[in-house]
């Protein structure tokens, strides 16, 4: 079997072996803690632009289905484990990883030692990489990386929203709300349950205006996660400014950030980001704490959010970052995590029924009032929705 | 939520003697409770009949009672002491049954006391079949279908609804028991008669059969404000049909996609609500159809138990002490993660190995038992092993069972067959049948050609699992081949060879065999090719966060986490899985040892790889090491942490047995040195010092041929005591009285033991058997306690109760047995603990064996006497005196302790009971009492031994016995009792003016004995054994009687220490009292 190597950018290197696509994959390496949901992790659009190390080390053991699948294809652009199973044992498997993986030119790589390079990443943080099955020589590897550009600043959200809008249409159910929502990234699950709980779902390009959204007359907007930088996607924060108050919000992870950042807030980098299905978040006002499904790297800074109306909602009890937040008089809310799991824990699956809630009372009883979000001053709209 | 403010005392309930279901899992998780407690401040009282526990160390609890773990006494402890809550969660089954009934009885109402953890209703919820089903039902859970019985029509009428195959289980058995699987209608009539008769409610519940589904299980974890979080999911290997206790499980569930897992995540945390365990850990049991997903909820345990001591072992996360919080009000939020310090206990570990359990089984101890596993457990302990892959993880696992087997041997190799048709046979049977060999005939299979699909539908063990074990045969071919060829060893094992063996879980032993050079030179070359054993961390967050619990597990990867400090350390070896004959007593001074150098200034080290224990808990030593406990893995830790000493003298055999070759590595042994070691061990020096020493052992030969053994025994005179040497626990030990007997007996022993020589033993009859525990520094030599044995010797020392101090020997004897002990520790140069068992016969001495270590009956000396000998033990090895410790004089109580043995012949229904000189008992008991009648009586009812107050006794004993049960049968009357018997017993009876009904013979008429039995007429059996081979009647009468609970004497010396406590008993009632205050009464003589 081919060698493969990794490399990070401070020069630490482990060796293994090709299964998946020949090639070279360059990206942020990150480690995901998730000890099932590979398909989940590698279709799901937010790792665009990254190399996923599973720290669970035995993968592929129950193959791939169609049913799993978080999107079209996979986006991770390389992937790293311990150990590939030879063979898959699931009644629900289709294929086996291996082939699904170079079906969709996925470079792959085990035998590593991926408990060390988690250890890596944990002490030095996320760093760039370079997965090769092809180049071996260590001043080239080091130099493709340091070629290769920063996760910061990036804007990966174009190369993996949808080209055109369309209708989420799976569910026979009667639909109570219709709902646009936006393609940062987004993941079948979030349409599932969006649609499971009793939505009619248009999904829209990323770059759509708040306009061409309001046009379809959506009783609420999704805000879906997505890969990358936030504060790369001015174009987004500002549609989302304009929707604010107009329209029930309620974002996840990228769509979370971005509303951070529409109402006058910074995001920041973590220094390794947060990937795994088991980080405990408190909803503060219940007190109550469930068990999350992590996906991100950035976070939103609520200290720079001026608006008194806007709380912090939910909070890790990892490392006490802000996973939530909603706004006291405007319909809108959002949480850093992935409520719709795909992979992970269900525990957050009410916040569907939160957002359905937010849409019911909404129809009912609409704003009246002009409100005003704050921003920084040059962005500072006024927003109004009538009677 | 903060704890609780309105309770203050908190009384734990154990579970009591170590039992087949029921081992020192429950040890761990109430140690663990009991610190937990204590450490936020509540007083804590205990019951635990268990001697052998650290939990019942005095310093873990404010009151510790040892005392039989029933309601009756249950209810005594809490007019006593008044605790303000009872936390039934942490004694296994024992524990929620106890609980359950005081709370019937109306005690707790009447004393307000709080069940905490689950109460009442919760737990008859998850106990009773009916209502659970109802719960699950009620909350949309699949559940295989059942209909409840009570008679064989019904049984029929139901099986119609259900088909073949169909589960058959007892409603109310002793220890579950009594189950099983019915393939066709002559099993089903079968089971369900046994069933029906077994219950004691008279009521079979009949189950659809999901034998071959794959079986999971979930530990969560619950709080008071509802949060809930999974800590563990376990894949049983075996699928359904085995018992979890009995399969091998691996952990984390490897065949579930992340949205089958969410889907029984979903469902197990429904399931618990429901059910309404308000805080603690639960077992929540799965199986599920490979061919369709559909899943059904088989059990809730509502406890913690086996698999959340094998949880916390493999996670890091320790659900017991989590438990106990919860318990007293905390919420996982507020209860901090020790292993990162700085996330809290509310979340789920994720792990980044895998880990394997696999039990280990004790067959041929009881022969005539049915040999294949079923839905009822049957093994007596596990291992456990950490590995990166699963591979690596299983070979480590098997090597750690000790077994003889250095990893996934072949089975079939050394036996002998007709042709390869004929292997093959045996292994498609043996692969069709559960049984202990499995793993090895699949092992066998693929090398014989079987694919996985045909080993699949032979097993129904998952593809993925097979593939695995195909790889790892697949490996072994081309070392094979490789070994095939020319050239040194360096050649032929390369170093990509090397590793990649060593990353499959291959062990040096193995390597060793395949290419023919000794263990010790794959080492060698291993160590030249630079290849290293890392060491990583079971850390609960898969390397997320920095961990600060240093519990490693060896691996072959790149990085090592090690962090070898130049502290003086002190590394401990423990006694890997439990059997029979090295259990929890082993461990209980492994983990004394690690808190008393802790204390001196040492760091401790402990290297064990058995889940269930204390020593493994990451709290217990200030490093951790879970492997295999083989000179391979051992040298690998010692070389990596150079430990300035190494005690093997505390794990039982497993540990001693590598003194040798740990000795020849250079390792520093301390205590009791190698060749003292080896004196004892070793028949001939031995008896080389006891000539030295005038001290007289009972004629003896050794013999490596029949024709040796036969002039020897000739020499001796008959019967003689033949067993092969270097083995514990009595293995293959036999009373020989003639030369055929001899012949049989020497070609069993000589596969049983290799290389070793058998020995022979005049053997003594009728003699007392004694027990001595000492301590030595190479200054002062205290006898910790004489324990004079009940029963004779020739019963083995493991399974006859005790006494201490003696109470029929003479001033004379004793002093005569405490020089004795002394004069060879003398010459010994004994450093920490040494034990002797002595026979006593017409006043004359004789020394049976000499262990240079710890015994079982540490433990219970300690308790009895209040001295933590272990503890002084590890602290003499490391260098300290005991006139500096302060015990130079041996303590004698004026109380009186009783050791009372505990068996599993209820798991192996039809298997006599008998004793003899080797060891079949799982666990013991302690009775303490002022008298001796009463805590005889004690250990009697820790035990299960109900003995009776009134009623009907069956008495039927052999010739020789005939003439002692006399006396015991006289008091029985004028107790009061009725008095049936054989006919030969009872016309001695008759001579000596006793009347007794006369029941006819098994065979001969009806109703008999076995009729009385199930009616429940009888109370108590006394019946000796009426030869070596019994007659099948007898072990008819004595295995019905242990199936219908009914206490069944096989001595005469047990019989009449059972009519003096009851003699006592019905004088007066007994009362508790706490070992703190035994203690307190205690003086030096
Ligand atoms: N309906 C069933 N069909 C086949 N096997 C079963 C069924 N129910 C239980 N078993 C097997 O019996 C074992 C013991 O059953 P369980 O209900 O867990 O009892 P216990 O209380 O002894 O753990 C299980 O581990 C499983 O392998
Ligand atoms: N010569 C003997 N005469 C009578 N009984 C004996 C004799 N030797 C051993 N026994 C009995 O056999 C039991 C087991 O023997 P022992 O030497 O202690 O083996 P183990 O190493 O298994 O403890 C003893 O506890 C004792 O009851
Ligand atoms: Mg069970
Ligand atoms: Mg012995």
């Amino acid at each position: 079997m081919k060698k493969a190597i990794l490399m990070l950018e401070d020069g630490f290197t482990l060796e293994g072996r090709s299964f998946g696509a020949e090639g070279e994959a360059l990206g942020e390496v990150v480690f995901n803690t998730s000890m099932t949901g590979y398909q989940e992790i590698l279709t799901d659009p937010s790792y665009k632009g990254q190399i996923v190390a599973m720290t669970y080390p035995l993968i592929g053991n129950y193959g791939v289905n169609s049913k799993d699948a978080e999107s079209a294809r996979p986006w991770a652009d390389g992937f790293i484990i311990k150990e590939k199973s030879r063979i898959f044992s699931n009644w629900r498997a289709e294929m086996s990883l291996e082939e699904y993986l170079n079906k969709n030119h996925i470079v792959a790589a085990e035998g590593f030692d991926t408990r060390a390079l988690t250890r890596r990443i944990r002490s030095s943080g996320a760093m760039r990489g370079i997965l090769s099955t092809r180049e071996t020589d260590p001043d080239i590897l080091k130099q493709k990386v340091m070629a290769s550009p920063a996760m910061a600043g990036r804007d990966l959200v174009r190369e993996v929203t949808c080209g055109q809008a369309y209708e989420w249409r799976v569910g026979a159910k009667r639909k109570e709300f219709s709902v646009v929502a936006v393609d940062y990234g987004i993941k079948y699950n979030s349409l599932r349950l969006l649609d499971l709980a009793g939505c009619k779902v248009k999904v829209v390009p990323a770059t759509t205006s708040a306009g061409e959204i309001l046009a379809f007359k959506p009783d609420g907007v999704f805000l879906s996660n997505g890969p990358g930088d936030p504060a790369a996607l001015d174009y987004a924060i500002t549609e989302i400014r304009k929707l604010i108050g107009l329209v029930p919000l309620f974002g996840i992870c990228l769509g979370h950030q971005l509303l951070g950042l529409a109402l006058g807030g910074k995001t920041y980098k973590l220094k390794f980001g947060h990937h795994g299905g088991n980080h405990p978040v408190m909803d503060l006002e219940t007190r109550k704490v469930e068990i999350t499904a992590q996906n991100h790297g950035f976070c939103v800074d609520m200290g720079s959010i001026k608006d008194k109306n806007v709380i912090m909602t939910h909070k890790n009890l990892y490392d006490k970052t802000a996973e939530g937040l909603r706004h006291k008089k405007v319909p809108l809310f959002c949480v850093q995590y992935h409520p719709e799991a795909g992979p992970g824990p269900h525990d957050a699956g009410y916040l569907f029924g939160r957002f359905m809630d937010m849409m019911r009372t909404f129809k009912k009883k609409p704003l009246l009032k002009i409100r005003k979000v704050k921003g920084p001053k040059s962005q500072r709209t006024r927003i109004s929705r009538a009677a | 939520m903060p704890k609780r403010k309105d309770i203050k005392k908190i009384m734990i309930i154990g579970s009591g003697p170590i039992i087949i279901s029921q081992a020192c899992e429950f040890d761990y998780s109430g140690t663990q409770a009991c610190k937990a407690l204590r450490e936020e401040g509540y007083k804590v009282v205990l019951v635990n009949s268990n001697p052998a526990t650290i939990m019942t160390d005095p310093q873990f609890a404010d009151a510790t009672y040892i005392e039989p773990v029933t309601p009756e006494v249950v209810e005594k402890i809490i007019a006593r002491e008044r605790p303000d809550a009872l936390l039934p969660t942490l004694g296994g089954q024992t524990g929620l049954n106890v609980a359950v009934e005081v709370a019937k009885r109306g005690v707790l109402k009447k004393y307000k006391v709080e069940m905490i953890g689950a109460d009442r209703r919760t737990i008859e919820k998850a106990e009773d079949r009916d209502l659970f089903k109802k719960a699950m039902q009620k909350i949309g859970l699949d559940l295989p279908r059942s209909i409840n019985i009570k008679s064989m029509t019904e049984a029929k009428k139901a099986l119609n609804v259900l088909g073949l195959p169909v589960v058959i289980r007892p409603s109310f058995t002793l220890g579950g028991t009594g189950g099983g699987v019915a393939y066709n209608t002559q099993e089903f009539e079968d089971l369900v008669a046994r069933g029906l008769e077994y219950s004691m409610i008279h009521e079979v519940l009949l189950e659809e059969s999901v034998v071959g589904w794959k079986e999971f299980e979930l530990e969560v974890m619950r709080d008071r404000k509802d949060n809930v979080v999974i800590i563990c999911s376990i894949e049983n290997f075996d699928p359904m049909g085995v018992h979890t206790g009995d399969s091998i499980t691996v952990a984390p569930a490897q065949t579930l996609t992340d949205a089958e897992y969410q889907n029984m995540r979903d469902a197990a945390i429904r399931s618990i609500r429901e059910i309404g365990v308000d805080t603690g850990g639960c077992n929540v049991q799965f199986a599920i159809n490979p061919k369709d997903g559909r899943m059904v909820m088989i059990e809730i345990n509502p406890r913690v138990s086996r698999s959340s001591a094998l949880a916390s072992k493999a996670t890091g996360f320790p659900i017991a002490k989590i438990a106990a919080k919860l318990a007293v009000g905390y919420t996982l939020d507020e209860i901090p993660n020790d292993i990162t310090r700085e996330t809290p206990a509310c979340f789920e570990p994720a792990i980044d190995y895998c880990v394997i359990k696999i039990p280990r089984f004790t067959f041929e101890k009881f022969p005539g038992a049915e040999q294949g596993l079923g839905t009822s457990m049957k093994s007596v302990g596990e291992a456990m092993a950490i590995g990166r892959t699963f591979k690596e993880a299983l070979q480590k696992g098997l090597r750690s069972l000790e077994t003889k087997r250095n990893g996934l041997d072949s089975l079939t190799a050394s036996m002998e067959f007709d042709s390869p048709q004929h292997q093959r046979e045996f292994i498609v049977k043996k692969l069709r049948q559960p049984n202990e060999n499995r793993i090895y005939c699949i092992g066998d299979a693929l090398r014989a050609g079987m694919s996985v699909p045909e080993i699949h539908e032979l097993t129904g063990i998952d593809h993925w699992f097979l593939e695995n074990i195909r790889e790892i045969i697949e490996h072994e071919g081309t070392l094979k081949k490789s070994a095939g060829k020319p050239g040194a060893l360096a050649e032929r094992l390369p170093a990509g060879l090397m590793e990649e063996s060593k990353k499959m879980g291959f062990s040096d032993r193995q390597l060793a065999v395949f290419f023919g050079c000794p263990e010790e030179d794959v080492r060698q070359l291993r160590r030249s090719q630079g290849l290293k054993t890392t060491y990583k961390l079971v850390d609960t967050c898969a390397a997320e966060f920095d961990a600060y619990t240093p519990y490693y597990y060896s691996t072959y990867e790149s990085e090592d986490e090690s962090r070898p400090d130049t502290k003086q350390k002190v590394m401990i070896l423990g006694g890997g899985p439990n059997r029979i004959g090295q259990g929890i007593e082993f461990d209980y001074c492994c983990v004394h040892a690690s808190f008393a150098l802790k204390e001196a200034g040492f760091e401790t080290i402990m290297v064990n790889c058995n889940p269930e224990t204390v020593s493994t808990d990451y709290d217990t030593s200030d490093k951790l090491y879970f492997e295999p406990m083989t000179k391979e893995d051992v040298l690998n830790i010692v070389e990596k942490e150079k430990p300035w000493g190494v005690i093997v003298q505390l794990g039982g055999q497993t540990p001693l047995n590598l003194t040798l070759s740990l000795k020849k590595a250079g390792v520093n042994i301390i205590g009791t040195t190698p060749e003292s070691i080896d004196i004892a061990e070793d028949r001939e020096k031995f008896k080389a010092l006891l000539d030295r020493l005038k001290l007289r052992q009972p004629p003896n030969g050794t013999a490596r041929t029949f024709e040796e053994a036969k002039s020897a025994a000739a020499r001796i005179g008959y019967p003689v005591l033949v067993r092969p040497s270097y083995v514990l626990g009595g293995r293959a030990m036999e009373i020989v009285y003639d030369e055929d007997t001899l012949e049989r007996f020497i070609k069993e022993a000589s596969l049983v033991a290799g290389e070793h020589p058998v020995l022979i033993d005049k053997f003594l009859e009728d003699a007392i058997e004694v027990d001595v525990d000492m301590i030595a520094d190479g200054e002062s030599f205290v006898v910790g306690g004489i324990l004079e044995h009940i029963e004779e010797a020739g019963i083995h020392s493991g399974d006859s109760a005790m006494v201490l101090p003696p109470y029929s020997l003479s001033a004379e004897i004793i002093n005569k047995i405490r020089s004795a002990t002394v004069a060879m520790a003398r010459e010994l140069k004994v450093v920490g603990l040494m034990n002797v068992q002595y026979a006593v016969r017409d006043n004359k001495l004789y020394v049976l064996e000499v262990n240079p270590r710890a015994s079982r009956t540490v433990p219970f000396v300690s308790k009895a006497i209040g001295v933590p000998l272990a503890k002084l033990a590890a602290r003499v090895m490391a260098g300290a005196k005991l006139k500096d410790l302060g015990f130079t004089q041996e303590r004698v109580p004026g109380y009186s302790s009783v050791k009372e043995s505990v068996f599993p012949f209820n798991r192996f229904p039809g298997v006599d009971i008998m004793l003899g000189p080797e060891m079949k008992s799982t666990g013991e008991v302690m009775g303490i009492d002022d008298d001796l009648g009463r805590a005889y009586m004690k250990s009697q009812l820790a035990a299960g031994q109900n003995l009776p107050l009134k009623g009907t006794v069956f008495v039927s004993v052999r010739d020789k016995d005939k003439r002692g049960i006399v006396f015991v049968v006289k008091r029985l009357i004028d107790l009061g009792f009725d008095v049936v018997a054989t006919e030969g017993t009872a016309s001695v009876l008759r001579k000596n003016g006793i009347k007794a009904v006369v029941l006819p013979k098994v065979w001969e008429a009806r109703p008999n004995i076995l009729d009385y039995v199930k009616d429940g007429k009888i109370g108590l059996i006394i019946n000796t054994p009426s030869g070596r081979i019994p007659r099948a009647d007898e072990v008819k009468i004595r295995s019905s009687a242990i199936m219908h609970g009914i206490p069944c004497i096989t001595t005469v010396s047990g019989a009449q220490a059972s009519v003096n406590a009851i003699e006592v008993l019905l004088k007066k009632d007994l009362d508790v009292e706490p070992l703190q205050a035994y203690h307190k009464r205690l003086k030096t003589p």
